[in-house]
């Protein structure tokens, strides 16, 4: 009698099984939360360490000019400006933004307006193998062929804020491109009807109708693109020189945040401050991470109400 | 000017953008192929790299990139693949499920040589695995869990809900439903995936600089322990990927033929990830074909 009652009231093999299923796929996504989660706390509390331990000023690190580590100024500070690194980044990332977009809106209009058919057979296939070049091919060939270029042209050493820009233009390129066709390509097909139904020509349409309703899309990839151009940490090395100075030309060798920290990572000890103000500069490139982030879905959300 | 003459005129600048796209491509490529094909041989391909010496090759460097390509799907794709059924198949529209979703989120615009860092600090520095394969390994899964776990989620997705609807009606259990009837029709679309994620890691190198480290010792091929340091499968030891390897000779130039090597690397490095490209395109539709029976 009981043998029955436990098993009428107990679980059955298959509702055990679905148990187990269930739990075993809810620990792998509770890894990846845990992981993201140690990530964001780990660099932040490195990050941080340089102004609580080492009592460097928050303000000093952020407008700070000169950057070098481990000697110290004459008001006793050590001198760790960040602020090269961080015009070096954002200029690199606005002006390889400001190159790419409308190359990257153009080939999307040509690919879901224009010609479709083009479009597919030769335009996304390019795209898509841009994608995939991994980004020390690009800095090997910025370093063979664009530096000397940009030497030639503009003069100096080649290597800075131009070559760069130069690299990173094609590395977002292919990134901006296929996420303005998707949101070209979410415009409903009657908006471009009644448009051209009413006489307008194909590029008034395009123009006033199609690129005005994906305006969100746009911006949202133009932002990924810079988020990608805001990270990328070896191609820009390999070409923007190094020279942790603050960029007078664009011509002339320069920094961003993460080719200081490629660079200087591995010769420097842990938990002495020259390492700390290193993971600061890490922490600075985790939140305009999570900027960009936010930026994106806010440009969603706008979207989204209209 | 007129409408017409503008359509004109914006249509031949469409027009000029994406040609110069396409040319940029084709002269990558050309550049590429062109400098670097020639210096592509046997011996290149196998030889150790010499640092002080003209003639040095990239064969272990070729060896780690394969083996911790390996090393990271083994360990991704298990956790890729639970996370992804939970996703799309048990996940709620709750803010449990709003915060994770974040957080993958999060993790996939994180810029690689942060996610790099972090693998420095836990797994080199923390657990002591020093500069090791398998601190790269680790380091690359982290960098390649979000976009892997997304493209199974959406690939899960596709197949429709009455495959699901038809398992329960039948008296299966949701995970019983999940592995037998969803997962082996969203294989290709899985594999696909897989393929891309493995071009993506094949090519990585910032994530790897200071986890799997940037000497490449040498290895005895003939040594099959994986305790021996000079075992190609030992995962403790330091390796060096055919990646760092490029940017550690541009970077560095103490080899006199540094740019030699480097272009054939790349040359290398770009068919790799073509192939990985060709092959997914080609296995996906195949798989397709054969799993509709179209």
């Amino acid at each position: 009698m009981e043998e029955i009652q436990a098993k009428l009231l107990g679980n059955s093999k298959k509702g055990r099984l679905e148990k187990l299923g269930k739990t075993v796929s809810f620990i792998c996504i509770a890894i990846i939360v845990f992981v993201v989660v140690s990530i964001l706390y780990f660099v932040t509390s490195k990050g941080l360490s340089t102004f609580f331990t080492d009592g460097v000023s928050f303000w000093g690190f952020l407008t700070g000019s000169v950057w070098s580590p481990g000697n110290v100024g004459e008001n006793g500070q050590p001198l760790v400006g960040a602020l090269p690194m961080i015009t070096g980044s954002f200029l690199v990332t606005l002006l390889s933004a400001v190159l790419a977009t409308p190359f990257a809106i153009g080939a999307a209009i040509f690919m879901t307006e224009i010609s479709p058919s083009t479009g597919k057979k030769v335009l996304q296939p390019v795209v898509e193998l841009l994608v995939g070049i991994p980004s020390v091919v690009y800095g090997f060939i910025g370093l063979t062929v664009v530096v000397p270029v940009v030497r030639s042209v503009f003069g100096g050493t080649g290597f800075g804020i131009l070559s760069s820009t130069f690299v990173l233009f094609v590395m977002i390129l292919p990134t901006v491109t296929s996420m303005a066709v998707d949101a070209l390509n979410s415009v409903p097909r009657y908006y471009r009807e009644a448009s051209l139904a009413m006489g307008a020509t194909r590029w008034q349409t395009i123009y006033k109708v199609v690129l005005r309703s994906a305006m969100p899309g746009l911006l949202t990839a133009v932002v990924f693109g810079m988020a990608r151009a805001f990270g990328e940490a070896l191609a820009v090395q390999m070409v923007i020189g190094n020279a942790a100075l603050m960029p007078t030309s664009l011509v002339t060798p320069a920094s961003t945040l993460t080719s200081i920290l490629t660079m200087s990572m591995g010769n420097t000890v842990m938990g002495t401050l020259e390492n700390n103000v290193l993971w600061s500069l890490a922490l600075i490139l985790m939140i305009m991470a999570l900027f960009f982030n936010i930026l994106t879905r806010w440009i969603g959300k706008k979207g989204a109400m209209k | 000017m007129s409408a017409k003459k503008w359509d004109k005129f914006a249509v031949g600048v469409l027009y000029a953008l994406s040609i110069f796209i396409v040319l940029i491509l084709f002269s990558l490529l050309a550049f590429i192929l062109i400098r670097g094909l020639p210096q592509i041989s046997w011996e290149f391909l196998t030889q150790p790299a010499k640092s002080f010496q003209v003639g040095g090759g990239i064969g272990i460097q070729l060896f780690n990139s394969f083996y911790l390509l390996f090393l990271t799907m083994l360990i991704s794709t298990p956790l890729a693949l639970g996370a992804a059924i939970y996703l799309s198949e048990y996940a709620k529209q709750n803010w449990l499920t709003d915060i994770i979703r974040t957080a993958i989120e999060v993790l996939s615009s994180l810029p690689s040589v942060v996610v790099g860092l972090f693998g420095f600090l836990i797994f080199v520095i923390q657990f002591d695995f020093g500069f090791s394969i398998l601190s790269g390994a680790l380091a690359l899964t982290i960098f390649n869990l979000p976009l892997l776990t997304r493209t199974i989620e959406d690939s899960l997705q596709a197949i429709p809900g009455v495959q699901r609807e038809a398992g329960l009606a039948l008296g299966l259990s949701r995970w019983e439903t999940v592995t037998r009837i969803i997962l082996p029709a969203a294989i290709p679309g899985i594999l696909t995936g897989m393929i891309l994620a493995a071009g993506r890691i094949f090519g990585e190198a910032a994530a790897l600089i200071y986890t799997a480290g940037q000497s490449a010792p040498a290895l005895d091929f003939a040594n099959w322990n994986p305790q021996s340091i000079t075992s190609p499968l030992n995962i403790m030891r330091p390796a060096e990927t055919l990646a760092v390897h490029i940017w550690k000779i541009n970077s560095e130039g103490v080899m006199p033929d540094g740019a030699q090597v480097s272009a054939g690397a790349s040359a290398v490095l770009v068919l790799a990830v073509l192939l990985f490209n060709v092959v997914a395109r080609y296995l996906g539709k195949k798989l397709q074909k054969k799993a509709t029976s179209a």
